[in-house]
């Protein structure tokens, strides 16, 4: 299907968002960390708590953009759990663990 | 099959030129994004949930053993070992890199693949009979006119850009297994009284939010007209197909509020100004030439029974299982069309490993000519087995989990690659049909059940042809669950029918149950082992099944 | 105030139509040639070289002789682009004018009721809204191959550099560029076309030769064979 490269940016409802792209190069799911870069594995995620925060790592999202670094930044609702973050719609959690059909390419979420 | 000449290899090497050009002007942050995606997309790539996806064409379904072979050496090489077969007969790798992607169509190109028009609002990969060429039924094979079409196509100046995707489909068969009349242009290959050649034209079928049965505009249309008729009819859907709104946007929509006949008139009346052109007439010599490509293999002579067959189905019930629904039927006798199902019990429908590929490009090159096709329903097929070979052609294939007998069985379920994979889904498709697979996976359960096809899609685009399905699934978001939407009595064949909405939707872990509760309400109420579900629906009505499923109103 | 037209264009159209003729050149169908530009382009003598132009025409930017004549505007006296409608309603009252006369078809109007007064304008304007609508292509093409216009025909709006290409098999000669990346990458000599084809077409704006034995295959006229490589 032609259509975007993403669903719009989900509106966030929760309280704690994390912004998540797609690695230029290859395409792979990406996190912006704590430190400004981008990691793939969603426990190593910046979380954001209030429109400020957010604004500012969608600010880092957009630059990152800019930089042809990842393809299109846009914040996802995450939870945190006793054994780490979860993605909270069903789409971003498969895009942190991999095709929920293949647990053999199942991706690290990171400690 | 069709072999590239210098030409054909000159158009691909420097559509591959300009798109590795730009592929480098996006990486070094020449192109931006919105500049680059209509230029990725011409060229099959798409950026899907985890990864960029590329959608390799396989024109008519139709791969040789080498291109085969290639296939899977890109899905080990740049990939991840695999590949996923779809609903139009074409190959998505779902890992590639884009800075890898250059490399990949250039190793495409080398023998004689591409990924163009596999994307955009333009004529995609044109469609046909998986059997073309060898089904007992047919009046000619289809395919030379659909490279024919695949060629005119190629890059069209006036067509690139129409209000929406176009998909052509040619068949040469009363019996339709391409789903040609959901195609936005369906053309039936036939003879006429006098024995001649041409096509009846079907327009305005398609699936997704809308989904349409195309009609038939053309009884008769004599095959030297086909790319003039074709012509009229993209030109009157160029300029006048909606653009207002993507949903509307494709010609069926067109056809339905333009009405049939007035339709029909316009398209007509395009096609005598395209006559009076007369640039576009097919030469008999040119459709000669083509044909030659496609040739019947030159079969050694058989008798119509073989022994070694015959032998083989009184061993093994398995063997008999899949000789009775996934051999069929072959122009010359003592040979049969094999359909290497993808749909292990429990597996990923249409997936197949780098290593199972290079197992059928084996088999092909032992016992298929070379030659192997991928159907819309997501297997492939080795068209030219001799009777006599199927014995050691099963065995191979079950050695590597490519002989489930189940062609045509509940179990050949097609399905969308939906949420795991795809960044248009609502909800999964996949798992979806993995349980109903092993829910309904025991052989005795199969046969009892009898002819049922399931096709599931993750969202209302439908690429999962649920629409045409027996039993339909379209998987939905439901304030965030997964919910999946039952229809029934939906057809693909050449009495193509929209399934009906059965009622609301069930959630992921009740769908199994409501799937069985249809059939189990099916195997209760049918005439008996003769009324295949299908005909059963089309008895019955939707109410016992309304009723099993809701309970009485 | 009608600029005449120049005799060198009249050869270069007319050399246009040898090119087909060449030695190894495909069989014309005769009606084919008929639809080929027999009308040399209008060169009004004001346009000239200019890379700040508006139009990308003659592989060059240059400045745009035309005025497109606003709602509420008298038709001025130089070139005068008038919509559709507008034409059709003024025709009779501008019989009188020496300046040549262009017409604006918006994307998917009809040309029936242009048709009968072709004769009358030279310049036909095509606009593409936005990129991704084709309709244009086929008025082109129509213009070209069915009514045999001989005119200029230019694209206008949002004309971007992967189209033109298209646009100009179609029949479409001077495009009015807009978009900065497409201009820069204009001027830097960029053409992204593949110059081969597979479609007969029958007022293409550009030299092409047959190729192979296929009734159809095209490539550019000046694209050696290796030129992809
Ligand atoms: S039907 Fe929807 S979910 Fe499935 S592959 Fe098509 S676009 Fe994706």
């Amino acid at each position: 299907m032609s259509a975007p490269i993403q669903k719009s940016a989900a509106k966030t409802r929760a309280a704690t968002q994390v912004v998540t792209g797609n690695r230029l190069t290859d395409g792979v799911v990406v996190y912006l960390d704590s430190a400004g870069g981008w990691s793939e594995r969603l426990n190593d995620a910046r979380v954001v708590e209030g429109a400020e925060a957010l604004e500012a790592a969608l600010a880092a999202g957009k630059a990152a953009e800019a930089a042809q670094v990842v393809v299109e930044a846009y914040p996802i609702d995450v939870k945190r759990e006793p054994d780490g973050l979860r993605a909270l719609r069903v789409r971003e959690d498969i895009r942190a663990r991999g095709p929920s059909v293949r647990v053999d390419l199942e991706r690290p979420l990171g400690a | 099959m069709y072999r590239y000449d210098e030409f054909d290899h000159d158009f691909v090497r420097a559509r591959v030129a300009q798109f590795a050009d730009q592929v480098e002007r996006r990486l070094s942050g020449e192109l931006t994004e919105d500049q680059f995606k209509p230029l990725r997309l011409m060229n099959g790539v798409y950026l899907q949930l985890h990864a960029y996806m590329l959608r390799i064409a396989v024109p008519y379904g139709t791969l040789s053993a080498k291109q085969m072979r290639m296939l899977a050496q890109i899905a080990r090489k740049y990939d991840r070992g695999y590949g996923h077969f779809t609903t139009r007969q074409n190959l998505q790798f779902n890992w590639p890199a884009l800075k890898d992607v250059p490399a990949i169509l250039a190793d495409l190109a080398s023998v004689e693949m591409h990924a163009l028009q596999t994307s955009g609002n333009c004529i995609r990969n044109v469609t046909s009979d998986h059997f073309a060429g060898a089904a007992a039924d047919e009046v000619a094979d289809p395919r030379p006119y659909a490279e024919i079409l695949r060629q005119w196509s190629s890059i069209h100046p006036e067509f690139s850009f129409l209000p929406r995707k176009f998909k052509l489909c040619v068949i040469a068969a009363e019996h339709d297994r391409a789903a040609m009349q959901t195609h936005d242009i369906g053309l039936q290959l036939k003879r006429n009284a006098e024995g001649e050649l041409g096509f009846a034209v079907f327009v305005g079928g398609g699936q997704g939010r809308t989904p349409m049965i195309a009609h038939k505009v053309r009884d008769f249309l004599p095959e030297e007209d086909l790319l003039a008729y074709v012509e009229a009819i993209m030109r009157v859907y160029n300029l006048h197909g909606r653009r207002d709104n993507k949903f509307k946007a494709r010609i069926k929509i067109l056809v339905h509020e333009t009405g049939v006949e007035e339709i029909t008139r316009q398209i007509e009346a395009e096609f005598a100004e395209v006559l009076k052109a007369d640039l576009l007439r097919l030469p008999e010599d040119e459709i000669d030439r083509i044909r030659a490509y496609f040739a019947a293999p030159e079969l050694a002579e058989k008798p119509a029974r073989s022994g070694a067959f015959e032998a083989a189905k009184a061993d093994s019930r398995e063997f008999t299982a899949f000789a009775e629904n996934n051999v069929s039927p072959h122009k010359a006798p003592g040979y049969g069309i094999v359909t290497v199902s993808l749909k292990p019990i429990g597996g990923i429908p249409g997936d197949a490993s780098a290593e199972q590929m290079e197992v059928v490009a084996d088999l092909a090159e032992r016992y298929s000519q070379s030659e192997i096709r991928v159907s819309h329903e997501q297997n492939l097929v080795l068209p030219h087995v001799a009777l006599d070979d199927m014995p050691a052609l099963y065995a191979t294939l079950a050695e590597h989990g490519l002989a489930t007998g189940n062609a045509g069985l509940v179990t050949d379920i097609i399905a969308c690659p939906g949420l795991d994979y795809c960044a248009l889904a609502n909800a999964r498709s996949i798992n979806i049909a993995q349980d109903l697979s092993n829910r309904f996976g025991s052989p005795e359960r199969q046969e009892e059940i009898g002819e049922l096809s399931i096709k599931i899609s993750g969202c209302i685009n439908a690429c999962g042809h649920h629409h045409v399905g027996h039993i339909g699934l379209l998987g939905v978001d439901k304030r965030g669950e997964e919910v999946y939407q039952i229809t029934l009595g939906g057809s693909a064949d050449e009495t193509a029918a929209v399934g009906t909405l059965v009622g609301p939707g069930f959630k992921t872990d009740e769908v199994g149950d409501a799937v069985e509760t249809v059939v189990d309400t099916y195997l209760k109420l049918r005439e008996g082992p003769d009324e295949n579900f299908l005909a059963a629906v089309r008895r019955l009505g939707q109410k016992p099944f309304k009723e099993a499923l809701y309970g009485a109103a | 105030m009608t600029p005449p037209v120049a005799a060198t264009t009249a050869v270069q159209a007319f050399d246009d139509i040898e090119i087909l003729d060449r030695p190894g050149a495909a069989p014309q169908p005769a009606r084919s040639r008929d639809h080929l530009r027999r009308v040399p382009d209008p060169e009004p003598a004001t346009s000239r070289p200019d890379p700040e132009g508006p139009l990308w025409r003659n592989g060059r930017f240059e400045t745009d002789e035309w005025t497109m004549t606003a709602e509420d505007e008298a038709v001025g006296e130089g070139p005068a682009i008038l919509p559709l409608e507008r034409f059709l309603a003024e025709r009779d009252g501008l019989g009188h004018r020496n300046a040549p006369l262009g017409v604006l078809v918006a994307a998917g109007e009809s040309l029936s009721e242009l048709i009968p007064h072709l004769t009358r304008v030279t310049l036909v304007v095509l606009s593409f809204p936005k990129f991704s609508d084709g309709r244009s292509m086929s008025t082109a093409r129509l213009l070209r191959e069915r009514h045999g216009f001989g005119g200029e025909i230019r694209a206008t709006g949002d004309v971007l550099i992967d189209q033109m290409p298209l646009m100009r098999r179609c029949g479409v000669d001077s495009f009015d560029v807009q978009n900065p990346v497409t201009r820069k990458q204009l001027a830097a000599g960029k053409w992204p076309d593949v110059p081969f084809y597979l479609q007969p077409v029958g007022s293409s704006q550009q030299d092409e030769v047959a190729a192979g034995k296929r009734p159809w295959a095209r490539r550019r006229a000046e694209a050696p064979r290796q030129a992809a490589e």
